[in-house]
């Protein structure tokens, strides 16, 4: 049967899925190339020298981290070790995780390690997101480091009795049924205190990667509605 | 047996397939059952099975039952298409009893162990952590075995017997769809480039490699139980595949706004995402064009009678046709552009599209698909809906729409109290989960969750018995 057109023409329609299936592909692999390159892990010589990394390297954790609007670039981004004035970070001051600002590249590594390794193993992404992925049944935990709630102004160091912020959240992560904020409670999935300080480094870690701007205005109106 | 109308080995495989699908499809109903109560009432199963397990299992049961069915469905129609036994169907015998022991000590492990300590050897031995590929490193180096088994089963028939298009397509389809698990099996401290990768399996299996697959399904379908022509079936059947994989492959940028990787996928991933449902207008438009056509062709002809060779498998492939379109597209591109997305990332939203994007896309389909080897395997030549087919249906369609309707609701609230008033804090968080609109659209969400799994005991049983029911014609 001779064709008619092109445009019924069987082999043509196979040979355009041909190609537009490589090009997509091929163009999928470059960008990979070029993302892969800007979220590779940052190290101790990046901080030390001012250099901005999308994902900072472990050592982050000997740093303030805060998290501010940047008229330059329209969104809130992390700030570690200050704001520079000028839309960047200061990479100066420091801040204390478990009583110490000078953890090694090694020590950081390790702990930050460990509580990747736990964060997979308790299976945290199943009622938490990460980054906004996983399961909603429980707070998303990208920016849980900055969450006022375990800072001075919040409640959780009174509740779990502790007076930083490093130390109430592993022990509430050590023993989270003993401190219900919500009829909805974690479950204790038997973290140990090492593990716990692990995943307290990953989520000061995680607080420090640049997400766009995501979440937006987080911890801003904190206080101003519902009376609170 | 008695009265097994399978000569095909091939189709013999295609049915314990269908089978331990099913029962691991009302496995992922009954967990989700016990999640969903636990949105209602926290200490249901707490520190037993908590919501974290129910959930595993909830949507890792789905991955598996939807791939046994998939593959299922590549053996069912592997002899029609080839016109051939498939080739090397003694190993494709063996990996299906590797693949269902390995889903169940997997299962098992979930269930009574849970977690384990931060260190690989839970990586390897009990839970990977990582939503929807939880399964343990172990279970990953199996299923890349029984898959490359079944993808060399699929190529040697393809190459041996009559290479059609759909064969073709499957072909290409299945060994990406294999070839991108290997993604997924590695670990990192990374979790930007974990999420980077993890999305690779994801995305591209469930937006790109399962759609096209329900392309070639649906295409296959219509020439099974209308008669329709296969170079018109084909035809589409090709523009499909350029229009998903077109619009899929870099739609997976609007996984990458906020994970750590660079703005320019905002772009990217508005632009082909916002295509993506495209191609799905043109399935839905295509299944309902073809029908229409071979009606009309045939009523030309004088004949009045309905084209259709399969009554309850035709309604699913059409409730396919629509499904795919509503969840994944229309519920899809509700929040796919990244103004928007930064407001709906990670909330109830995405839970209902969600839902009702793996039932239409997928789990509609793939029971038509239990309904074509219940006639096959019957000798049925025209099989009609029975009352039971017809309610359970009903039930499941209507179930998981409101489901979804549920979900939005709940989506809705959680957008505008927890992330546009609150900020997304913890305390944000609470206030919106507590909110009245919130829990009602959770007590709903249960009750039509309950429906939804009404209906699949009433498919159940209607897929046991309508074989033997004599209102069909044989």
């Amino acid at each position: 049967m001779a064709n008619k057109s092109v445009w019924s023409d069987n082999r043509f329609w196979q040979r355009t899925a041909a190609w537009v299936t490589g090009f997509a592909s091929i163009l999928l692999i470059w960008l990979t190339f070029d993302t892969s390159a800007q979220i590779s892990m940052g190290n101790d010589a990046d901080l030390k020298n001012g250099v901005t990394k999308r994902v900072p390297g472990p050592t982050v954790i000997n740093y303030k981290i805060s998290y501010e609007m940047s008229t330059k670039r329209g969104h809130e981004v992390p700030y570690i070790g200050g704001n520079d004035g000028k839309g960047g970070s200061l990479f100066k001051e420091k801040e204390k995780f478990f009583g110490r600002d000078d953890y090694s590249e090694k020590e950081a590594g390790d702990l930050l390690h460990l509580g990747k390794l736990g964060s997979q193993a308790k299976n945290c992404m199943d009622c938490h997101t990460l980054m906004g992925n996983g399961a909603y049944y429980a707070p998303d935990l990208t920016k849980a480091w900055l969450d006022p709630a375990w800072g001075p102004e919040g409640s959780m160091q009174a509740v779990t009795g502790k007076s930083t912020k490093e130390e109430a959240m592993a022990e509430f992560l050590q023993h989270p049924e003993l401190y219900p904020t919500h009829a909805r409670m974690m479950p204790n999935l038997g973290i140990t205190a090492q593990e716990a300080k692990g995943l307290v480094a990953f989520l000061k870690h995680l607080s420090s990667i640049d997400t766009n701007g995501f979440p937006r205005n987080f911890g801003k109106i904190q206080g101003a509605l519902n009376g609170k | 047996m008695a009265n097994n109308y399978l000569k095909s080995e091939s189709k013999q495989l295609a049915t314990w397939y269908f089978t331990f699908a099913a029962i691991i499809f009302g496995a992922q109903l009954v967990f989700g059952l016990v999640a969903a109560i636990q949105f209602v009432m926290p200490s249901f199963l707490y520190q037993i099975l908590d919501f974290s397990i129910a959930r595993i299992l909830h949507i890792n049961a789905l991955v598996v039952w939807m791939v046994f069915a998939m593959f299922g469905s590549v053996y069912w129609l592997l002899p029609d298409e080839t016109e051939i036994e498939t080739v090397g169907i003694k190993v494709g015998k063996l990996l299906f009893w590797v693949f269902a022991a390995a889903i169940v000590v997997v299962v098992l492990v979930f269930l009574f162990i849970q977690v384990g300590p931060a260190d690989q050897t839970t990586i390897w031995f009990i839970t990977e952590g990582r939503e929807y590929i939880e399964a343990p490193r172990w279970a990953d180096i199996g299923i890349v075995i029984v898959a490359l088994g079944f993808v060399a089963n699929l190529f040697l028939t393809g190459i041996k017997g009559k290479q059609t298009g759909i064969v073709t397509v499957l072909m290409a389809d299945m060994i990406a769809f294999a070839g991108l698990y290997l993604a997924g099996m590695f670990f990192t401290d990374n979790i930007s480039v974990d999420q980077y990768w993890w999305w690779w399996v994801i995305h591209l299996w469930v937006e790109a490699t399962w759609e096209v697959f329900v392309g070639a399904i649906a295409a296959y379908g219509l020439i099974k139980m209308l008669g329709a022509h296969r170079q018109v079936v084909e035809m589409w059947l090709w523009i499909e595949v350029s229009m998903l994989f077109g619009s899929g492959i870099l739609g997976m940028g609007h996984h990458y706004f906020w994970i750590g990787t660079p703005e320019y996928w905002w772009e990217i991933g508005a632009l082909f995402s916002a295509l993506e449902p495209l191609p799905l207008v043109a399935m839905f438009v295509h299944v309902l064009y073809d029908w229409g056509k071979t009606q009309g062709a045939q009523e030309a002809h004088g004949d009045k009678v309905s084209v259709i060779k399969n009554k309850p498998a035709f309604t699913w492939f059409v409730l396919n046709a629509f499904g795919n379109f509503l969840g994944a597209g229309v519920w899809g591109f509700f929040h796919t552009l990244p103004q928007i997305n930064l407001y709906t990332h990670g909330t109830q939203f995405t839970a209902a599209h969600g839902h009702l994007a793996f039932f239409g896309a997928y789990a509609t389909i793939l029971i038509g698909m239990f309904y074509l080897a219940v006639q096959g395997k019957n000798g049925i030549k025209v099989m009609k809906s029975t009352k039971l087919s017809i309610w359970s249906t009903a039930m499941i369609t209507g179930g998981v729409m409101g489901m979804t309707v549920a979900l939005t609701i709940a989506g809705y609230v959680q957008v505008i109290v927890e992330r546009a008033q609150m900020g997304a804090t913890w305390s944000g968080y609470f206030d919106s989960q507590s909110g009245v609109w919130f829990t009602q659209a959770m007590d709903w969400r249960l009750l039509m969750g309950v429906i939804t799994f009404l209906g699949f005991i009433l498919l159940a049983t209607d897929l046991l018995r309508t074989g033997k029911s004599a209102i069909h014609e044989r």
